[in-house]
């Protein structure tokens, strides 16, 4: 990271989210990236509340809070307004959770994605509804407790894959990004700010107070999650190019589950099981780049 | 000019008219007349305007949302099950004091489908904060969408233009569209009061705990109390351009009767030849048509009815578990008043069905006969029906 992206803080302190909240460490990194000429759209999301309540505002740019399932089209209209006044030079970013990208959100990014609105669309995934308390979304992965799948009901079904989602509307960018590596995060929302169209990007925001884990370890359970091949980081570009940003596999997936209580209940055997899914997945994606 | 145009048309001529910015835009039957003609508007270069083809109406008014918070003029239409998907975001946007302009064409809602005309699409959105507008004829659907804007805007409230399906939208009736010049005089372009931008970084529609959000929605009120002196003003102003006058309420003999029709929309059009015909054969009887429906014309209509005996009103909605929705507002508008007239309830015209002037002269001669009204109102024109409920 340059001198100036270190001294550049366009996130006061004094936010509102839990300690160790990687949501607040994505977007500090994020607007360190982005700089002050943006319009940020926010819908339903812990960043709701991390933003501060009226007449507070932790962020140095612009703010449009908007209902759940609207961020993509609500930045859309921005982005029309904005055209309509001549302003080329302020760009339009979505800033919400897995909730209101993978569930809620879906119609409207898509349909917003298939028009090529040119708005940069970020989701900080943190892998269940923790704004609500920890209910289960399409992003919670294999494997999770969530107050919505407590017991023996742990969640079943694999976690949506959202960048594959994206990479299939063909739009210019989608990229893959985590709070453990800053650098690699500034570098894609740079590249991404620069490009015109539909850009997404996917940053893994570890939740403490969701993950059941200390909040000191928000980020090393970030970066093992790559380590692992959980959470890639690799970039698409216009639905085809695709590069993988970090390869080596330093950790089994056994060893990022046994750090966090919501997984707390899965045998030897399920995590065989989801070992081999991560496998597999990643051979997926190796073949695709 | 005057043009022979469908009351779809006759809405998209006042958005064109309006140098509208932004269009968002989702296909329903009947409102897709007036979006087309929008769409190929834009394509000709004869509106400067972004013209947003969306996934959904939900999606249609969130960027209009967005849009307006930008600080641009927006419009958008919609009809029915679009409206009642809009739901969430016709809260929002009145919350965010948002001076949008939508065009609804009255449809009924399902099951079972129907495409044909009936209110309850737009007075089951009566709690939302927006000003709504009942259209009578193509050239009121014309002025109504010039005057929306003007009265969107000076109170910072949305506005439903509100036109019937079919009998309204489909239907081709000479309509007088102004020149531009004198359209610009009555409505400038958009000067919004706030507007969202990266030189005054603030944060909007956020969380707001207890101890502000009741004056916020104060506020909301405050600004609808101002709706009727505001538009007494902007009318009487669009008539000294166009020569045309409207009002919250209008009244048709209503100074010496004993009777009178209340009536929203196209039955009045039906409803004035019936009072006429009646009043050659004697009968003492007057028209009410409101065209203003939120805000409720309340003192307008104390007025207009306290020497009346009777009212009849036409409703072509219903609310399951009370009445049609007209009366159960005038009711609740006249109780604390007197002397007032009885209330009885009609409901007519359900789901497009024709509401044709032997319908209003059998509600004629119902109320004349009736002494006491039936507080649920009496359906018109029923079927016999060989079924239970």
């Amino acid at each position: 990271m340059d001198a100036e992206l270190m001294e550049r803080e366009l996130m006061l302190s004094g936010h509102v989210g839990c300690p160790g909240c990687g949501a607040a460490i994505a977007m500090r990194f994020f607007l360190k990236a982005m700089g002050e000429k943006i319009v940020i759209v926010l819908p339903a999301c812990c960043w709701s509340i991390i933003a501060g309540p009226y007449p507070q505002s932790t962020l140095k740019t612009p703010i449009i809070h908007c209902a759940f399932e609207t961020a993509a089209s609500t930045a859309s209209g921005v982005r029309a307004a904005l055209d309509m006044l001549g302003d080329t030079e302020t760009k339009v970013v979505a800033w919400a959770g897995d909730g209101g990208t993978f569930d809620i959100g879906f119609q409207a990014l898509s349909g917003a994605v298939e028009r090529n609105e040119d708005f940069l669309y970020v989701c900080y995934d943190n892998e269940a509804y923790m704004n609500t308390g920890i209910q289960r979304s399409s992003s919670t992965p294999y494997g999770a407790w969530t107050t919505t799948t407590p017991g023996h009901d742990w969640k079943k079904m694999r976690k949506k894959n959202i960048v594959e989602a994206l990479v299939a509307h063909r739009i210019p960018y989608v990229a893959t990004a985590s709070i453990a590596f800053p650098d690699d995060l500034i570098r894609k929302a740079q590249k991404a700010k620069e490009i015109k169209g539909s850009r997404f990007l996917h940053i893994y925001a570890s939740c403490p107070t969701g993950w059941r884990i200390p909040s000191e370890m928000s980020v090393k359970i970030a970066r093992m999650a790559v380590q692992t091949n959980i959470f890639p980081l690799y970039e698409v570009e216009d639905g085809k190019n695709y590069t993988i940003n970090y390869k080596p596999r330093e950790y089994l997936v056994r060893e990022y589950f046994r750090l966090q209580g919501r997984f707390r209940h899965l045998t030897d055997h399920d995590l065989d099981q989801i070992q081999d899914m991560v496998d597999e997945d990643w051979q997926r994606l190796l073949a695709k780049a | 000019m005057r043009r022979v145009i469908e009351g779809s048309q006759a809405v998209a001529e006042a958005v064109r008219l309006a140098h509208v910015q932004v269009v968002s835009a989702y296909p329903i039957t009947p409102q897709t007349h007036i979006v087309e003609t929008i769409s190929d508007y834009c394509e000709k270069g004869l509106m400067q305007a972004r013209f947003m083809r969306m996934e959904g109406e939900q999606s249609c008014l969130a960027a209009l949302i967005g849009a307006q918070l930008m600080g641009v003029r927006t419009f958008t239409a919609t009809s029915s099950q679009g409206l009642a998907y809009m739901h969430e975001l016709l809260h929002w946007t009145s919350g965010a004091r948002l001076p949008i302009v939508m065009a609804e064409v009255n449809r009924a809602l399902a099951p079972g489908w129907n495409i044909w005309a009936d209110q309850t699409d737009s007075l089951s959105q009566r709690d939302t904060g927006w000003i709504q507008i009942y259209c009578e004829d193509g050239q009121e659907v014309f002025d109504s969408t010039l005057i929306a804007y003007r009265l969107a805007e000076a109170v910072n409230l949305p506005v439903m233009v509100v036109l019937d399906a079919f009998y309204l939208s489909h239907t081709y009736e000479p309509v007088d569209i102004p020149n531009e010049e004198d359209a610009y005089r009555f409505l400038p372009p958009y000067a919004p009061r706030f507007r969202m931008s990266t030189a005054d970084p603030r944060s909007f529609s956020g969380l707001v705990p207890p101890c502000d959000y009741m004056e916020m929605r104060n506020d909301i009120a405050l600004a609808m109390e101002d709706v009727l002196p505001q538009e007494v003003q902007i009318e009487a102003e669009f008539a000294s351009i166009f020569g045309r006058r409207y009002s919250a309420i209008e009244t048709v003999n209503c100074d010496d009767a004993e009777i009178v029709f209340l009536t929203s929309a196209t039955i009045t059009s039906t409803t004035r030849l019936v009072v006429q015909k009646l009043r050659e054969q004697g009968e003492k009887v007057g028209l009410l048509k409101i065209r203003l429906f939120r805000p409720f014309p309340t003192d307008l209509l104390r007025e207009a009815l306290k020497n009346v005996q009777k009212v009849a009103v036409i409703d072509r909605n219903f609310s399951f578990g009370t009445s049609g929705i007209f009366a159960q507002e005038l009711r609740a508008a006249l109780c604390n008043f007197s002397p007032k007239p009885l209330v009885f309830g009609y409901i007519a015209g359900i789901g497009g069905r024709d509401v044709t002037p032997d319908v209003i002269e059998d509600i004629y001669r119902k109320t004349k006969a009736t002494a006491t009204p039936d507080e649920n109102g009496v359906w018109i024109g029923l079927k016999e029906k060989d079924h239970g409920c």
